[in-house]
């Protein structure tokens, strides 16, 4: 499941291509044809053609038997060839099942009486845990299934979902304490609570969308379906009629012979839309094969596809834009303060704070001043976490109330204590703010000591990467819980679009709503249970894989390396998908000009010889004409596999460029191509002597 | 292409382009209900009409009830004027006491009226009374286009409008259209072509005795008008001798200039405006000419205006105009180089000025005073436009000359194309041209703001798909019922082509004739019919589900990553989806008509 592991393997990998030649064959029965109304007509046509070889056995042919044979024998092999490409998509996406698979055996649960360690343990089957139970898992043992831990932490190995060896940290309580069934505990121990029962676990989600089993068609690719199915029947109808034309022509002209079936089954499958027809479904299954390569899970194709249309990126700051996180850089004491006392109540207000702000405190608080670690049970001192409405944190300890936080909340945390706010205290914050630092401030009961400066730092080349975005139409908002001043001067650094400040899960909600009314589609990603909402209203929610199992419902990809960077990628993959789509479908079109000119002559040469003219490619005979367009057609599917299943070439320029550049590839190309193609073929017949 | 050929082109283009724009902003205001100029003349008869149908005109319709007014007035008109030619004989303002229309006729004509096709499978003096004339084929005229125009106008609200189901009122867009838009263009355009030469009367014909009588052989009909043949295959004839000539007049400038207006196209006479009492000067010819395509041309810009993007009016009115443009020249080309076949045979079709001037080309067929630009470029906004009058017979025309006609029709009737449906019908291919481009630019495509889905997609097959499919099929029918080949007067491969333009003029609503087919025979009317009727109302029917389907939608905003509907790229590809589509369907019939036709004269 690792990139690693996978951008080695090559695109046509032996074990794969024997399975996928297998399938191939597999999937000639007709239900599995009538999926694809394009290339359930060519199926027909091989049928039929097959049927006048047999006819022509019999002595009563319409054309000599051995052409016959040669037209139906090619039909067939753009059959199998189109069966090939889905084999092809398909079969890496069942590798990978298969190694999912391996993880998914049966698992014996320790199944707890009551959510404590201390319960009593019975030994169940995992497939019989039920929503709600709990269980608990040791160092060694499988998780039976996916939960939230409510008790203990452990280091766990994830490789089996996730690919990547490196064990994680799990625990109770925050945004780490999802565990995915199928995946092992190498240290300590955790009570967790069953999220998802034997069948809707994560893995098994996993399974069926990377093995396809679950792919519904998304509403592009029926759209596209329709107009390929409506092609499709323009050019029955053409070809059918041609045969009462043909007949008529032959009453006129008094000379030639009516046109063969076999030739209108050859002339109509050249010109239905089989190089894309044949290749559409592999190109979705390799869109989302490309997705789980890049280590992100999506529900469903369509959430791909909303990728590829996304309009606003909203961009958690932390982790995203800056460098990991914000480190404490400087105690500001206010006037009658003295910088120590400042970061002595600063050190109490972070010590049982494990984010990584919180720790940054206590290690500048020791480097600056050697104050040490103090037992805070020894103290007296009780911990009030940081939650995202009141956004402090602290301690309590007897007579002092400690607390440490943005600025406006501990403004307000001291003016609610009846304590009154000196004005130096909107300088510093300010100046802070002002050169793109957070400050923290802190106070002490009712009187405010001074700020902790935090910094961030903006990765290397993200401003580039957003300049692009904003080239092909995406606009990038971040998203901070820092102030207004602070989040712009980042903003301005990082190059974003616009930014949203001292954000709250509400309010970020409300921002894309409001964007959401404008029409606009948004993307976003996040881990904790707060930002679930967000994540269940945005179009495409990417939740990282670290997060809770509510971000991990909410949203409709999970994204295994939890990297909020990947949100990038994520549209890039979706863009370059529907571009496949677009390319492949104008180069099918585009190829049916070349292959009139090598048909129309060859079919009613013998009626009116003048038509001969039109032969402008001087294929040799009429038979080769047309049997080179047919074997054209078919090798053209095998040979844009390796395109359907990598994609075709994605930059990101605007919508007017990406649609010069690929016209003139595709529909420019697909005009050419052919008759190059369709020459060379009747060459080499003619080289072989066939063509007679 | 002579110099002077190149001149009246360019004229013509620069006058209807010139005039496209002002009336094209006249026309918004009048779909949009805004004031326009007219209201203090117009404003009461309007209101007056509303009263008179107990019309409640401010209620909006959604689509399906559009739909439904759309359906209830044609089937209504279908009818009527059904009616009005089987009762003719029996109802005043016939002065020439012509009988019933026969049956098979009279529904060929109604329907074809009705759906502004103005096909004629009859000569209109020798069949149709006054009345029938006026109160039947001409309102028709009228009210046929408006319906086109109503369509559009809903379409085009579908596309501004966000997240509603109304769409305007049917009847209240089919009023409008017709008082502010149709009938003040007529009235000018009768005034000139009056000025011009054109009679307007009530009398009936004239008859002048001949100063030299004159003997030739008349064809022998049968009761149904179908000519009797011989054991050969061949026309009967039986010698006449001729003493007096009856010269038909009548109410012929107010009809000539509606369907020239409408693109109707049913002539007054027979030969249409061919005829020196359409179409006297070259000066009523150059404003017949004018308009054919006026309110087509003028109607994108109306577009434009209505989506607040004028932008986007005139991508699609210069798509249209590059195609025609270029076919344009293909058919002055392939006319103006004559017949090889009389060159070879020592006639001069050189043209030259001075002493010797002629106009040279191929000339069978075409009127001196119109020459070969004349007659070519009225072939070319004849069909591109679903006009079908004619000033030249298109039968005459060189096979490749010929073919510009036929193309122009088999690619839908886009190309500017009629009233109201021409546009809408281009529209449907930008859907699908912006389809695959979306496709290609990476993202869900969307038109106007308003997202391509599945059944956009649904709808906008259909009406591509319906046009070639009649025309074929119709086509494969004829060429294998023993009565059909019978009515074909030119056998070899121009009778195919005679039968495959009939059908490309009739399933695509164009109405103008490969003469040389003797079409009022029960299997053309009938075919003929049904080709007319589902060659336009299964495309208006989806084109209203599409607008019903995109004003539901809310408009997306946009950026840079959408794909800009107005670039001089994006009209390269519209142009190339219409061409690619109309190609891809007709090359091979075209290839056994017209094409194998040029190759034999040229001597390959």
């Amino acid at each position: 499941m690792s990139k690693s592991k996978n951008e080695k393997r090559p695109l046509f990998d032996p074990p794969l291509v024997r399975r996928a030649i297998a399938d191939s064959f597999r999937k000639l029965a007709p239900q599995n044809q009538l999926r694809n109304p394009v290339m359930f007509t060519v199926y027909a046509g091989s049928l039929l053609t097959t049927a006048l070889f047999v006819q022509a056995l019999a002595g009563r042919g319409e054309a000599p038997a051995p052409f016959i044979l040669a037209i139906a024998v090619w039909l067939w092999f753009t059959v199998l060839f189109a069966n090939f490409a889905e084999a092809m998509a398909e079969g890496r996406g069942k590798a990978q099942a298969d190694a999912l698979r391996q993880a998914r055996r049966d698992i014996q649960a320790k199944k707890l009486a009551s959510p404590s360690r201390q319960a009593a343990i019975q030994i169940v089957p995992s497939t019989s845990l039920k929503k709600g139970e709990t269980v608990l898992v040791e160092a060694g043992d499988f998780v039976p299934c996916d939960g939230e831990i409510l008790e203990g932490v452990a280091s766990v190995d994830e490789s089996a979902i996730t690919g990547e060896s490196a064990p994680v940290i799990r625990e109770a309580g925050g945004d780490r304490s999802a565990v995915t069934g199928g995946t092992r505990l190498l240290s300590d121990w955790v009570v967790v609570r069953v999220a998802a029962e034997a069948g809707e676990t994560f893995l098994d989600r996993m399974i069926a969308l990377v093995e396809g089993a679950k792919r519904r068609k998304t509403p592009n690719e029926i759209a596209l379906g329709i107009l390929l199915a409506a092609l499709t029947l323009v050019f029955l109808v053409v070809c059918a009629t041609l045969l009462p034309y043909s007949v008529f022509a032959v009453e006129q002209a008094g000379q030639g012979a009516a046109v063969t079936i076999t030739v209108l089954a050859a002339l109509f499958v050249c010109l239905a839309p089989t190089t894309i027809g044949g290749l559409l479904s592999a190109i979705g299954i390799a869109g989302m094969d490309r997705l789980i390569q890049a280590g992100v899970i999506a529900t469903s194709g369509r959430a791909v596809e909303a990728a590829g249309d996304v309009d606003v990126l909203l961009l958690d700051k932390t982790g995203t834009i800056t460098l990991g996180n914000r480190q404490a850089d400087d105690f500001l004491p206010l006037p009658g303060v003295a910088e120590k006392d400042l970061a002595d109540v600063a050190q109490l207000a972070s010590l049982a704070d494990e984010t990584p702000e919180g720790r940054s405190i206590v290690v500048l608080a020791k480097e600056r001043f050697g104050i040490r670690g103090r037992d805070m049970h020894a103290l007296g001192a009780a911990f009030v976490p940081f939650t995202a409405q009141t956004r402090l944190s602290g301690v309590d300890l007897p007579g002092r109330t400690i607390r440490k936080g943005a600025p406006d909340a501990v403004r307000r945390f001291a003016t609610d204590r009846g304590g009154a706010v000196p004005p130096e205290v909107d300088e510093q914050v300010r100046a802070i703010a002002e050169s793109g630092g957070t400050p923290l401030l802190v106070a002490e009961n009712d009187r405010i000591l001074g700020a902790i400066w935090l910094k961030d730092i903006v990765k290397g080349g993200i401003r580039e990467r957003f300049a692009k975005l904003r080239g092909m139409g995406i606009k990038t908002v971040m998203v901070t819980g820092d102030n207004p001043l602070t989040a712009a001067a980042i903003a301005a650094e990082a190059g974003v679009d616009d930014f949203l400040a001292e954000a709250t899960p509400e309010n970020k909600l409300a921002l894309i709503r409001k964007t959401q009314a404008e029409g606009r589609l948004v993307a976003m990603t996040g881990d904790g249970t707060n930002d679930a909402p967000a994540l269940a209203q945005a179009d495409v929610g990417v939740a990282m894989n670290s997060g809770t199992q509510a971000a991990k419902e909410a949203g409709n990809m999970v994204d295994l390396d939890s990297n909020p960077t990947k949100l990038l990628e994520v549209v890039a993959i979706g863009k370059q998908l529907l571009m496949t789509r677009g390319s492949l479908t104008t180069f099918s079109i585009a190829n049916d000009i070349a292959k009139y000119f090598a048909i129309i002559p060859a079919a009613f040469v013998g009626i009116y010889p003048q038509l001969g003219a039109l032969n402008v490619m001087g294929l040799a005979t009429p038979r080769s004409a047309i049997l080179s367009a047919v074997i054209f057609n078919a090798l053209i599917i095998v040979a844009l596999i390796p395109l359907a299943l990598r994609g075709v070439r994605y930059r990101a320029v605007g919508a007017a460029r990406a649609l010069r550049d690929n016209l003139l590839v595709y529909g420019v190309g697909g005009l050419v191509v052919p008759f190059v193609g369709i020459k060379a073929i009747d060459l080499f017949l003619v080289a072989l002597g066939l063509a007679s | 292409m002579t110099g002077n050929a190149l001149l009246q082109i360019a004229l013509y283009l620069a006058v209807l382009l010139g005039l496209a724009w002002p009336l094209g902003a006249y026309m918004a205001r009048v779909y949009a209900g805004r004031p326009c100029g007219l209201d203090r003349l117009l404003g009461p008869v309007e209101r007056c009409l509303y009263r008179l149908c107990g019309l409640d005109a401010d209620r909006e319709m959604d689509w399906k009830a559009y739909v439904a007014s759309l359906m209830a007035f044609t089937g209504f008109s279908i009818l009527l004027l059904y009616l009005q030619q089987r009762l003719q004989a029996v109802l005043p303002l016939n002065p020439d006491g012509l009988a019933a229309v026969a049956p098979d006729l009279a529904l060929n004509t109604a329907v074809s009226f009705s759906t502004n096709t103005n096909w004629q499978a009859y000569g209109g003096e020798t069949t149709m009374s006054y009345l029938t004339q006026m109160l039947g084929l001409t309102s028709h005229n009228f009210l046929s286009a408006a319906a086109g125009m109503a369509v559009l106008a809903a379409l085009i609200r579908g596309l501004s409008r966000r997240e509603t189901q109304n769409l305007g009122n049917f009847w209240k867009d089919l009023t409008r259209s017709t008082l502010y838009v149709l009938l003040p263009l007529s009235v000018v355009l009768a005034l000139l072509l009056v000025w011009q030469g054109v009679p307007q009367t009530f009398q009936g014909a004239a008859t002048a005795t001949l100063l030299e009588p004159t003997d030739y052989d008349s064809p022998v009909k049968d009761a149904s008008g179908a000519p009797v043949l011989d054991a050969a295959g061949k026309a009967q004839t039986e010698p006449a001798t001729m003493t007096e000539q009856t010269i038909a007049r009548g109410p012929v400038a107010s009809q000539v200039a509606i369907k020239q207006l409408g693109t109707n196209g049913g002539g007054f006479f027979n030969v249409n405006s061919a005829h020196p009492f359409e179409n006297p000067t070259p000066l009523s010819n150059f404003l017949e000419l004018l308009s054919i395509l006026l309110l087509p041309a003028a109607l994108c810009i109306t577009f434009g205006i209505m989506v607040a993007d004028r932008r986007q009016g005139a991508a699609v009115l210069a798509a249209m105009a590059v195609i025609f443009v270029v076919l344009l020249g293909a058919c002055v080309v392939a006319e103006q180089a004559g017949n090889p076949a009389l060159t070879r045979l020592g006639a001069d079709q050189a043209a030259a000025e001075g002493a010797r001037a002629q106009a040279g080309g191929n000339m069978e067929g075409k009127e001196v005073r119109f020459g070969i630009a004349g007659s070519t470029l009225w072939a070319t906004a004849t069909t591109a436009a679903s006009n079908g009058s004619v000033n030249a017979m298109h039968d005459s025309f060189t096979p490749l000359g010929g073919l510009v006609p036929m193309l122009l029709m088999q690619l839908g009737e886009v190309v500017f194309g009629g009233v109201g449906s021409g546009l809408y019908g281009m529209l449907v291919f930008a859907v699908v041209a912006v389809f695959v481009a979306g496709l290609m630019v990476g993202r869900t495509p969307e038109y106007l703001g308003k997202k391509i889905e599945p059944f956009e997609m649904k709808m906008a097959s259909l009406v591509i798909l319906i046009p070639p499919f009649l025309v074929l099929m119709a086509t494969a029918w004829a060429v294998l019922v023993p009565s059909a080949k019978a009515a074909v007067a030119n056998p070899g491969i121009h009778g195919f082509s005679e039968i495959l333009y009939a059908f490309s003029s009739m399933a695509n609503n164009n109405g103008s004739a490969f003469a040389g087919l003797s079409a009022n025979a029960p299997f053309y009317d009938l075919v003929g019919a049904a080709c007319m009727f589902l060659g336009r109302f299964w495309l208006a029917v989806p084109v209203l589900a599409i607008a019903g389907s995109l004003g539901a939608k809310r408009i997306v905003p946009q950026g840079p990553g959408t794909l800009p509907t107005h670039t001089p790229l994006f009209v390269g590809l519209l142009v190339a989806v219409v061409l690619v589509v109309g190609a891809l369907t007709f090359i091979p019939a075209l290839a056994l008509g017209p094409v194998a036709e040029h190759l034999a004269m040229i001597g390959r």
